[in-house]
């Protein structure tokens, strides 16, 4: 900040002026340089409205190097001028001068010397006139005092030619008086202070004013995954829906579980290496329950319980192969045949929201593993109806109200719906998850009761997650190639607003 | 999903109505197809090889439509049409029947010999009478084929179908299985004959051909079918022989569908494959279908092929309890109908006779035909109501235990990164200066990539390789992550199980174990865990080749081991790419529970 000697002196100046006053006429008055008086008034618009400083840019003329030379010493031709006595001078001792080169030629065609070739002991140069007036001097003599108007514009732009002159921009101030004029600067506080708040004298000082343009100080602090907030939002919801977690902490299971109890057949293409990354070791699942891997195998090869069967040869080789699960319905599965084995049946909601894995060809949007969320509802007498309608509730707690359903596939739901939403930004139905009711093949050998229906349905976490933070590509978001910042940068997760 | 790709103009003359996309579209969506794709050849063309090689193609508008994966009946235009046109009431489902010779001829015989045991042993056989191909029809047919050997047959690896031209050949015809080097024919669209040794190498290079090179390539015989007079028909599941080729002008058509043995695949599979390909073919082109035999090795005799129909018996109420709905009898019989399920009530109570074709071989139980009706009803017309069911939440320990270290661990001022649950043997072995032997980690026998070949047995390979994709962001770093490792374990009916570990590193321009150890002490204090040796919680130096030595510990809860903290050994920090020094903690929380 600049002293409040020179702070005054410029207010000082700036009261004796009606319509304000340009920064460089100050800077001339106080006898500075104009970056002093730029910085002054800074710190006093820094002090309120104590001045009004409106920038402003001026064209200026100003001496080059050699025409601050020039203003001091005289011009080339002018010294040497005088540097030739009467009886003139050798030419090739003039040369010699710092000016001698320029000086000669411009002298000699303002016709202030002549030069003698033939002079006995070489050429020699002689004076014409008696005095000379150093015109160039004296322009630029005007230029440095700032009064290069008094010049006309062609002979500025001769001299500019002879780089003696240069023209510049300059960025001043004209100041005039602020709101709260005064010529005696009190000094302005930064911040309150522990003391001035004992002694009390905070009463008595003003206050710097904050910049509320500039950016806070970043809070130390550490990120929740993107990803995983979402997750939370999810688990949240199937809680508030009163739904129970399945224990879904476990990536290896058995082709029993993750196929053949869900009634798909061992040559289902899901199957197939291209689709499974199977396990070789540990390669094979060993105990299962034994009457139900009986009920399993027989629905499959022969049918029953109203089911033709596929009538294929089922191999217990093919359930006991380990695999990472292809979706968490292998867990779903499991908690069903548990519910089976109570004694008496009581109604259950079920959710799970985990890793699953599939042996795919990567791209944007897909990747080897990816989370699952799952719901389950069993009970007695659930309707397509029912199914339709708790989808309904579900998805009204992310913000989706517009949902219909698509007869689909899958091979151990029956019926099979796929849930599209209206995405008001495409103008289109989009596919948002998966539904059905499982089929009777796969409860009945559990052992649950025959007027029991389970209602089941299932969405990957990751592409809600991609749409509500706009990442394209899956890869930003999920794995080591995550970019931080983004990590650091993410709002918080309402999926219902 | 299969797709099937028919041209538009065709398809909306053969519905005998035309539809603009998005009615179209609709209608789709209603019978369960999706309408993926709008395009030609020509725009395939241009997108696949570039627009010089789509000069000349046609533009002809195309829809790709997906059918779902059990809808073998609707993988070709006849199909589709039919099924379309039976929904919208505008046409009657077509009842198959198959037809003996005609003058009472012999039927068509083919013979299976007991030598195909090891290699294919199934076989079953159709003839085709009278056909009129038009172009659209011919490609069509060959079309259909091509997406049953696709989807049912598996890339041909359970079943494969051979179509023969049957004025050129005559029966009976022989199924067996010979050495590679006595086979010698001469293949479709080839000049010459060759052995089938050659065909092998030949078709190595073949982009389509290639691929099933393998169901048969190391078996010492291959199967193979001739004529009475030694022409080879096929030597499936690879090719068939010129001579037998349909043409346009092909009047009478030998089918014959071969199978591997029945572990993998079953009768069954042949069976339907051999009659939803006669029986879509019935529905433009007008021919019989006539019966064939098949003599089995036992001396055995099938006629094929089964055309078989079958009648379930149901009740109005269970379809209505099912689906939440309130129709009669008669109107839900109306709706199985419309399915291509011929239903009437029979007059019992509210009982409805429901017929299933031989193309839906996807109905295997009432629940199927269930799913019909409410398709016919309309999924969008259903009332959604909320069950009644009335139960109270729970959440998973683990997963409560860990959703509130989370939001603990970032009060700590680090940050969640989620990594991958498989990696490289690599990077839980060798970059952690580890030998994979001990690590009891979980293996993958298919992996595409080395990034999949192990279930990762701990956090911190992802946390530092999120580090190394990191680095222009400003130091330190602090990551965690609390999630599941996989270890193999005995005692479980796999042999492994999941393990919730919480890793945290620091990484900074110095190893900060004093960050990593205060941040050990904030997670005991939020586990309500305090200092000491007996009841608390301690650390004591040991030796881990993953860290530097001197500059690791053990840490122990309630006298039990729980995991290590300390600076990672500089070979670690390099192997990740990595240029600073870091530290690291790694616990199991799972005793926390």
């Amino acid at each position: 900040m600049a002293d409040n000697g020179l702070l005054e002196s410029v207010l000082r100046l700036v009261e004796k002026v009606d319509g304000g006053t340009d920064s460089q006429d100050v800077a001339a008055d106080l006898g500075v340089d104009h970056q002093v008086i730029v910085g002054a008034v800074k710190s006093l618009q820094a002090l309120g409205e104590v001045i009004s400083a409106e920038q402003k840019s001026s064209r200026h003329w100003e001496l080059t190097g050699e025409g601050r030379e020039i203003a001091e010493q005289g011009s080339h031709e002018a010294r040497v001028f005088n540097a030739i006595p009467d009886e003139g001078l050798p030419q090739n001792q003039l040369m010699k001068m710092p000016s001698g080169k320029v000086g000669f030629s411009k002298a000699m065609s303002n016709k202030w010397i002549r030069l003698d070739k033939a002079h006995e002991g070489g050429p020699r140069v002689f004076k014409t006139v008696e005095a000379i007036e150093d015109t160039v001097r004296d322009k630029l003599q005007l230029v440095q005092k700032g009064q290069s108007a008094k010049l006309e514009d062609k002979e500025k732009n001769e001299l500019k030619k002879r780089k003696l002159l240069s023209e510049v921009t300059v960025k001043s101030y004209w100041i005039t008086k602020g709101s709260s004029f005064s010529t005696t600067i009190t000094k302005q506080e930064t911040e309150l202070t522990p003391e001035m708040i004992a002694s009390g004298s905070w009463k008595e000082k003003k206050f710097k004013p904050y910049n509320f343009e500039a950016m806070g100080v970043a809070p130390d602090c550490g990120h929740l995954h993107p990803l995983m907030k979402v997750r939370t939002q999810f688990r949240q919801i199937f809680l508030e829906m009163g739904f129970t977690e399945m224990p879904t902490n476990n990536f290896i299971e058995s082709s029993f579980w993750n196929f053949d109890s869900l009634f798909q057949p061992q040559q289902h293409p899901a199957r197939d290496q291209h689709d499974t990354f199977f396990i070789s070791d540990p390669a094979l699942a060993h105990e299962f329950p034994q009457d139900y891997l009986e009920r399993v195998k027989k629905v499959h090869s022969e049918g029953g319980y109203g089911s033709q069967g596929y009538k294929y040869d089922w191999k217990i080789e093919e359930a006991q192969k380990n695999l990472l699960r292809t979706h968490t319905t292998a867990v779903s599965a499991r908690m069903l045949y548990k519910l089976a084995q109570q004694e008496k049946f009581t109604p259950v909601k079920y959710f799970s929201i985990d890793r699953v894995f599939r042996n795919e060809t990567l791209d944007a949007t897909h990747l080897a593993e990816f989370h699952q969320i799952e719901g389950v509802v069993a009970d007695y007498g659930l309707t397509l109806g029912n199914l339709m309608g708790i989808l309904h509730q579900f998805f009204t707690k992310l913000g989706i109200t517009k949902l219909r359903f698509k007869p689909a596939y899958n091979p151990y739901t029956e019926p099979s719906m796929e849930v599209f939403s209206y995405h008001e930004g495409l103008k289109k139905w989009v596919e948002v998850g998966n539904s059905g009711v499982f089929r009777p093949e796969m409860l009945l050998p559990m052992g649950l009761p025959e007027g029991v229906s389970v209602i089941a349905w299932g969405l990957s976490l990751e592409r809600p997650t991609m749409i509500k933070y706009g990442i394209n590509n899956i890869r930003e978001l999920v794995g080591h190639k995550v970019n931080l910042q983004m990590v650091y940068d993410s709002p918080i997760c309402r999926l219902d607003s | 999903m299969p797709t099937v790709s028919v041209k538009r103009d065709l398809l909306f003359e053969a519905l005998g109505q035309k539809y603009t996309d998005e009615e179209f579209d609709e209608l789709c969506f209603e019978f369960g197809l999706e309408l993926d794709e709008i395009t030609s050849e020509k725009e395939i063309l241009i997108r696949e090889q570039g627009g010089e090689k789509a000069e000349g193609a046609s533009d002809v508008v195309l829809y790709k439509i997906d059918v779902p994966a059990n809808r073998y009946d609707l993988l070709c235009l006849e199909g589709l049409v039919r099924g379309l046109q039976v929904f919208k009431e505008k046409l009657e489902a077509p009842r198959y029947k198959r037809v003996s010779p005609a003058d009472g001829g012999e039927p068509q015989r083919l013979v299976i010999t007991e030598e195909t045991a090891s290699v294919r042993p199934h076989a079953v056989a159709a003839v085709l009478r009278n056909i009129t191909f038009t172009q659209e029809r011919y490609e069509s047919f060959i079309e259909l084929q091509e997406k049953l050997h696709q989807n049912i047959c598996r890339k041909r690896t359970l079943v494969a179908i051979g179509t023969h031209d049957l004025d050129t050949i005559s029966g009976p015809f022989t199924y067996t299985a010979k050495p590679p080097g006595e086979i010698r024919f001469k293949p479709l669209s080839q000049s010459r004959e060759y052995t089938a040794a050659e065909l092998m190498s030949l078709y190595k290079t073949d982009s389509h051909l290639r691929h099933y090179l393998h169901i048969i390539e190391n078996e010492p015989l291959y199967p193979i079918i001739y004529d009475s007079n030694g022409i080879v028909l096929s030597m499936p599941p690879i090719i068939n022989g010129d001579h037998s080729k349909i043409s346009l002008n092909t009047k009478n058509i030998f089918i014959e569908c071969t199978a591997t043995d029945l572990t993998k695949v079953n009768r069954f599979t042949l069976i339907i494959t051999v009659c939803l390909f006669v029986c879509f073919n019935t529905f433009f082109i007008l021919f019989r279908v006539e019966e064939a035999e098949v003599v089995y090795p036992d001396g055995r005799l099938s006629v094929y092929p089964e055309l078989a129909y079958r009648t379930e018996t149901l009740s109005g109420d269970f379809i209505n309890k099912r689906v939440g709905i309130n129709e009669s009898a008669e109107s839900i019989a109306q709706l199985l109908t419309r399915m291509c399920l011929r239903s009437e009530v029979s007059g019992e109570g509210d009982l409805i006779q429901v017929e299933i074709p031989p193309t839906r071989a996807d109905v295997i139980h009432a629940c199927d035909i269930m799913e019909d009706a409410a398709i016919a009803y309309g999924f969008n017309n259903i009332v959604r109501s909320t069950p009644r069911t009335y139960t109270v939440a729970n959440q998973l320990p683990v997963n409560k235990l860990t959703e509130l270290l989370r939001q603990d661990l970032t009060a700590a001022g680090f940050t969640e990164a989620l990594t991958f649950a498989l990696c490289s043997e690599e990077d839980i072995a060798d970059k952690l200066r580890k030998n994979i032997t001990e690590t009891r980690a979980v293996h993958i026998s298919n992996p595409k990539t080395a990034d999949f070949q192990v279930a990762r047995t701990s956090l911190l390979p992802g946390l530092l390789k999120t580090i190394a994709a990191n680095r222009k962001m400003p130091l330190p770093l602090k990551l965690f992550e609390i999630s599941d490792v996989v270890l193999k374990d005995e005692t479980k009916d796999v042999g492994a199980r999941n393990n919730r570990r919480l890793c945290a590193v620091y990484y900074n321009k110095s190893p900060g174990f004093e960050v990593i150890h205060g941040l050990l002490d904030r997670v005991m204090q939020l586990l309500d865990v305090k200092p000491g040796r007996n009841q608390g919680y301690h650390i004591q130096a040991a030796e881990d080749s993953t860290f530097f030595p001197g500059r690791c510990a053990e840490i122990f809860s309630c006298g039990k081991s729980i995991g290590h903290l300390g600076v990672l050994h500089p070979d670690v920090i390099s192997r990740f790419e990595l240029t600073m020094p870091c530290s690291a903690i790694d616990i199991d929380i799972e005793p926390f529970l």
